[in-house]
């Protein structure tokens, strides 16, 4: 090989190089894009079946159970509206409490309940996941333009 | 009062800032000796007052005054010494403090180390140096006043959260923005080269050791955020690809594509105004750091719309930095002019080739970390960027980065042959490729070749980087600090490939529920829960577990895991217990009581997780080393003395 076609051997190696990073990079930016829903969005069955992705809200008071003998516990969320049933087997953050806002990264399963892989509370009390806190808000509103309407 | 005077030292620092900016710069433009002496004690009485203002708000925090609403709101009563003195940079107002001081201390360390630098240069660096300290007070002092008062006083403050009581945290912000901060030297001097259109290997030489010894802090500071994570959290993770982590990560990427780079300018004059836009981004990336962390816009972009003040002042003070430095370089980088030829197999490609894998990497991260933020500013939806996006990404980035770095240093500078290179290496490639494949067959009887890669990069890097040493020394060359500074860093990132691979293949996660009495095994470790009992400290109570440890029935050691509830806290605190030796650690951490004395329980096998901060330490201390080099003093001298004799003449 001279000199020249070495050239360009290698600079045809750099450009199938950055292009097949390029095709890889993209294709694990958007499988692992996680798009967050709040209960309402999930029970309109905006929420897909075929992906995880993230759903948020305040933990219902006296919803959570425990099932004896192992690690997986259910409880219910709510962003006011409507309520959904998560289930995680694992174990839960300190600042899980009923009536904290949490969220649940995890898949929706065909009978409609949302099984956890992650469930996240925060660093501080005070502190509402940012989502929560929006899908909380939303809610408040549709519900507000709804008895405006009736 | 005190507080006060701290407030009014920030305004007489700001005032001198305006000053150091202007003065020197005109100087600079007017060639007017005078004018460009004022710099130097500027710098100095400005970091005199920024350290007063410093002083105030630490004794407000010693003192207990609460009239001060920054001190009420991360301080208490009963909160340590300790804590209160670190608990100054414990949130927005404070950080910023810190910021200042530590790039005062930065400028006046570029003023009496720098002695040597031309005047000239050295008016138009401390300009810039104080221009970025004007936009910070400002900040300050317009939106973020940490001198606040509020009224009526409470009587007591409220706690710092206790997450954050832990001595790894104290030093952990303040190293970080030595890195931070200490970019901005390396910012400086470019701004300063475009301004003055020249830019030779001298400049590169005197930008190195403040780029190297600011990359080492952040290096450093990163490595302690991860090892406080994995102690304190809980979760037994070392790196999580949270925003936070990100924003510190980017600059510390582009920051090592810097001083690569800078070796080249400085070495054989090439990539000259590569460099100084490196230089630029570097910074510009701290800063975008410093903001993405400390302003709010993570818990909730909306913070800008609440705090309409901050969010403006910010995007504003970003795109003069970044805006104005880039248009500073697009007019003057042609006066930049690279003068030394290289071939195209040659060191220089070798190093340009390291740049765009860096920036490659970085640029992974920027996207991964910005996209969910942009996305939710224009109320497109609320995503975010699941784990596996980073850990692919920097697969794929690890594998030419580590053989670049195997071959790199051996390659010639100006031009090598590929035939001279691959006789000299490929005996040593396929005794690293073969061992790394092998070696996963001690802990697993199939063959792993993602594993097996992962090993076999980290035998390739400590191969050759051994392998070069040892020829010199059997040439008898001799060896500068820098260069054993090189081999040291390039170990560790060896080191620290080795931690990564084998700690994310074979550890062994549990959580479990368990009994006393009962016991589980991992990875030959049998794990007995003997019982719970219950345990006072300064400011918590806690529920403690006793686990032993047993394996070829040797007690092996005993975990104590606590559940801990801090005093005026409702929610309790996870406080892991962690066995730790070179090869393994084995990690315990307690969940929740359950029925009938039984409790979660996290058990975690660990193997070779301390060679992740091992390979970072030694990367630091080559980063120490190689700005220890005597060349970097001596040849400024003997360069400027030179220049003194022929202007002279």
């Amino acid at each position: 090989m001279n000199k020249r076609s070495r050239r360009k051997v290698l600079i045809f190696a750099i450009v199938f190089g950055v292009a097949v990073a390029t095709v890889l990079g993209l294709t694990a930016f958007e499988e692992n894009l996680l798009y967050f829903y709040s209960p309402t969005q999930v029970k309109e069955g905006e929420a897909p079946l075929t992906h995880s992705f993230r759903v948020g809200g305040l933990v219902v008071d006296g919803s959570v159970i425990r099932e004896p003998d192992s690690l997986t516990v259910r409880f219910d969320i709510t962003d006011n509206t409507e309520v959904m049933t998560v289930a995680y087997t694992g174990i839960l953050p300190d600042l899980f409490r009923e009536g904290q806002g949490i969220v649940a990264m995890g898949k929706l399963q065909e009978n409609g309940s949302f099984v956890a892989q992650e469930v996240l509370a925060k660093h501080d009390e005070n502190y509402m996941p940012p989502e929560v806190a929006d899908a909380l808000k939303a809610a408040e509103q549709a519900a507000k333009e709804k008895s405006g309407k009736i | 009062m005190i507080p006060e005077l701290g407030h009014f030292a920030l305004i007489i620092a700001f005032a001198i800032t305006i000053v150091q900016s202007v003065v020197p710069l005109i100087g600079a433009a007017k060639n007017n000796a005078t004018l460009m002496s004022l710099a130097r004690p500027a710098a100095l009485t400005q970091l005199l007052f920024v350290g007063l203002a410093y002083a105030a708000l630490t004794h407000a925090f010693i003192v207990h005054d609460f009239s001060v609403l920054y001190v009420s709101q991360h301080s208490n009563l009963v909160q340590p010494l300790m804590y209160r003195i670190s608990g100054v940079w414990g949130s927005h107002e404070g950080s910023l403090l810190l910021w200042s001081l530590i790039l005062s201390i930065w400028t006046v360390a570029v003023a009496v180390y720098s002695r040597n630098l031309p005047e000239i240069l050295m008016a138009r660096v401390l300009s810039v140096m104080a221009m970025i300290s004007t936009g910070f007070l400002a900040f300050m002092l317009f939106t973020s006043n940490p001198f606040e008062r509020i009224f009526p006083m409470p009587a007591d403050g409220s706690e710092l959260n206790p997450l954050l009581q832990d001595p790894g945290l104290i030093i952990h912000p303040p190293l970080l923005y030595m890195g931070y901060v200490g970019f901005s030297v390396a910012f400086a001097f470019a701004v300063a080269a475009l301004l003055g259109g020249k830019l030779d290997a001298t400049w590169a030489r005197w930008s190195r050791p403040w780029t190297t010894i600011a990359w080492s802090f952040l290096t450093i500071g990163i490595a302690l955020g991860s090892w406080w994570a994995y102690n304190e959290l809980g979760w037994g993770g070392w790196w999580f690809w949270d925003p936070v982590e990100n924003a510190s990560f980017m600059p510390w990427l582009v920051g090592t594509a810097l001083i690569h780079s800078l070796a080249s300018t400085e070495k054989r004059g090439v990539f000259k105004s590569w460099t100084v836009l490196l230089a630029i981004l570097a910074f510009s990336l701290s800063l975008l750091g410093t903001f993405i962390v400390r302003s709010g816009v993570l818990v909730s972009v909306h913070a800008f719309a609440t705090d309409p003040a901050r969010g403006v002042f910010i995007l504003a003070f970003l795109i003069v930095v970044v805006g104005g430095s880039l248009a500073l370089y697009a007019w003057r980088s042609e006066t930049v002019i690279s003068s030394g030829r290289f071939k195209w197999f040659s060191r220089e490609s070798a190093l340009l080739l390291n740049n765009i894998i860096f920036l490659t990497a970085a640029a992974a991260v920027f996207v991964g970390t910005m996209y969910p933020l942009v996305m939710d500013a224009f109320g497109l939806g609320k995503i975010s960027v699941g784990r596996p996006y980073f850990d692919t990404m920097f697969a794929l980035v690890a594998i030419p980065l580590a053989l670049l770095l195997g071959v790199g240093p051996s390659i010639r500078w100006k031009g090598d042959s590929w035939s001279r290179i691959a006789r000299r290496m490929s005996l040593m490639f396929v005794v690293s490729l073969l061992l790394g494949l092998l070696l996963p067959f001690m802990f697993e009887d199939e063959l792993n070749i993602a594993t097996g890669l992962g090993l076999a990069a980290a035998l390739w890097i400590a191969i050759t980087t051994l392998k070069d040493l040892f020829s010199r020394l059997a040439q008898k060359m001799r060896l500068s600090l820098s260069y054993a500074g090189m081999v040291m860093a390039h170990l560790g990132v060896a080191v620290f490939i080795a931690g990564v691979t084998v700690t994310m293949t074979y550890n062994i996660e549990k959580d479990l529920r368990m009994v006393p009495g009962s016991s589980y095994n991992i990875a030959g470790y049998d794990f007995r829960f003997l019982g719970t009992r219950k345990v006072q400290g300064e400011n918590y109570v806690a529920d403690e577990a006793i686990i032993e440890v047993w394996s070829d029935g040797e007690k092996r050691g005993e975990l104590f895991p606590q559940k801990r509830v801090y005093s005026g806290k409702s929610s309790p605190m996870t406080d892991a217990s962690i066995d730790k030796t070179f090869f393994r650690d084995l990690y315990g951490a307690l969940g929740e009581e359950l029925e009938n004395g039984a409790w979660s329980m996290r058990i975690y096998y660990k193997p070779l997780i301390r060679w992740i901060w091992l390979g970072c330490i030694l990367m630091t201390i080559g980063g120490v080393l190689a700005v220890s080099d005597r060349r970097y003093r001596q040849t400024v001298r003997q360069k400027v003395s030179r220049k003194l004799e022929t202007a002279n003449a």
